[in-house]
């Protein structure tokens, strides 16, 4: 049963366990949450691939194409995010439960960030060194992923909501968020960089952690009216 | 007034309304066109740098500044279906959305062709013209939405919340031109303060914007009549409506 104890459940309970519900699907999955990963490292070992192994220009390159590559990840975290609970009516069995529809979508995204954006920050040094990214630039690049995923993830969710219902949807929600997605790649990228210059780059990761916090507040309650949305089509 | 409003989400009321009033508004907005149009093109005197070809400003800037305010007027009419579920509003987002979205293709042209002489390039990545573009997919996504929901109200819905996301998103557009390199002038136009172009430029390329406004109107209502009319062909007020013209 997904809400055993409704009479004294609190808000904060029942987002914890939608949180757990959503965690262990996961586990159970794992390859859902490790596709992306292997995405991430795929595109990056394709760029010297295309550009040439010079070092002198992967280097150069390696912020842009860094945040790029998670950027699209992020977009294949999306596509997948609210599919398979809609199919097997969670959504719903959400949008019925005596809790705003926006903290149960917020505990999923949460969930979802927790297996791949959060994973993908702790990665990303191995896939930066590879490019020849300076060491001193890899905590700059830890830090803007850190926060630039959770933007991406969130925004990505009101687009992965208001394409749930169609069939075919994964060009649609490219075309609906990369748009929305671009101040999060600037200031992502713009912090690696000046971090690879030695340059200010705390002033990019505070924009990138207002974003994070607008995005936390603002993106769950566009989720939530987007999902009875995609209930009605 | 508030009948005014109540009667707004009539649609046979609409249309009647809208007839009598596009009858007044496509002459004013096409003998505005035509009076800016020649003065701009004609009577206003060269640029001492850029000749001739700075000339372009007339079609470029009203489009550009009418793609931009027209977001915010779909975004606003999203909002009003939305939270009062008035008819018409959604019908106006859903027919302001491809209007918006030939304008901002109009505005990137002219954009390129004028910065052909100007820069020497066809296309410059910099910080207007990218956000110009992605003003573009915005509109394309709101439009592209609408195409593939299966029930239309839900759709309506369902661009209303995605307008209302891109909004957060315009007044990046607009600090985009302090946060980047721009190679652009520095926005010229200022509505307090001393203005850097001559008046003598700057009267046409008013009357311009205040045109290319009354055609985005125009251009709505006629997109929104077209609407009506095939919602509602079955009907028997469309009939008589129709009869009657």
């Amino acid at each position: 049963m997904l809400w055993p104890d409704t009479a004294d459940a609190s808000l904060w309970r029942a987002f914890r366990r939608q949180f757990v519900r959503h965690g262990k699907s996961l586990l159970a999955t794992p390859s859902d949450a490790a596709n992306p990963l292997l995405f991430f490292f795929m595109v990056v070992t394709l760029f010297p691939i295309g550009l040439g192994p010079d070092p002198d220009l992967l280097a150069k390159m390696a912020p842009g194409i860094l945040w790029v590559v998670a950027l699209l990840s992020s977009l294949m975290v999306s596509a997948k995010l609210f599919a398979s609970d809609f199919e097997d009516g969670s959504v719903e069995q959400m949008a019925l439960a005596p809790y705003p529809l926006a903290v149960l979508a917020l505990a999923e995204v949460s969930a979802h960030w927790l297996a791949t954006g959060f994973v993908l920050a702790l990665t990303a040094p191995l896939f930066g060194i590879m490019l020849g990214l300076p060491i001193h630039a890899l905590p700059a690049l830890v830090a803007s992923l850190f926060l630039g995923t959770q933007c991406l993830l969130l925004i990505g969710a009101v687009g992965s909501a208001l394409t749930v219902s169609i069939r075919r949807g994964g060009l649609l929600l490219s075309l609906l968020i990369l748009p929305l997605n671009i101040p999060v790649l600037i200031f992502g990228s713009a912090a690696v960089s000046e971090a690879v210059q030695h340059g200010n780059v705390l002033s990019w990761l505070a924009l990138l952690a207002a974003m994070a916090l607008a995005a936390l507040v603002l993106a769950p309650l566009a989720v939530g009216a987007a999902l009875r949305i995609s209930l009605d089509n | 007034m508030w009948s005014f409003i109540h009667k707004l989400g009539s649609p046979p009321w609409f249309y009647r309304f809208s007839g009598t009033f596009i009858r007044w508004l496509l002459p004013i907005t096409v003998g505005m066109l035509v009076c800016g149009a020649i003065w701009g093109l004609l009577i206003a005197p060269p640029d001492f740098r850029q000749g001739n070809s700075y000339r372009i400003i007339y079609i470029h800037v009203p489009a550009a500044v009418v793609a931009l305010a027209g977001y915010y007027v779909m975004a606003f009419a999203g909002a009003v279906s939305l939270i009062w579920r008035i008819k018409m509003a959604d019908v106006a987002m859903r027919a302001a959305a491809p209007v918006g979205a030939v304008l901002t293709a109009v505005a990137l042209v002219t954009g390129a062709i004028w910065g052909k002489p100007t820069w020497g390039a066809w296309w410059v990545w910099d910080a207007r013209i990218t956000s110009m573009l992605i003003l573009f997919f915005l509109y394309l996504g709101v439009v592209a939405l609408f195409e593939a929901y299966e029930n239309k109200a839900a759709a309506a819905k369902a661009c209303a919340v995605l307008s209302l996301v891109g909004t957060v998103n315009i007044p990046i557009i607009y600090k985009s031109v302090d946060w980047w390199y721009s190679l652009h002038q520095p926005a010229s136009i200022k509505f307090t303060g001393e203005s850097a172009i001559d008046a003598s430029m700057l009267y046409p390329l008013l009357l311009m914007i205040v045109a290319f406004y009354f055609l985005f109107a125009c251009a709505v209502l006629l997109n929104m009549r077209a609407e009506l009319v095939w919602a509602h062909r079955q009907s028997s007020w469309l009939r008589q409506a129709l009869g009657a013209a």
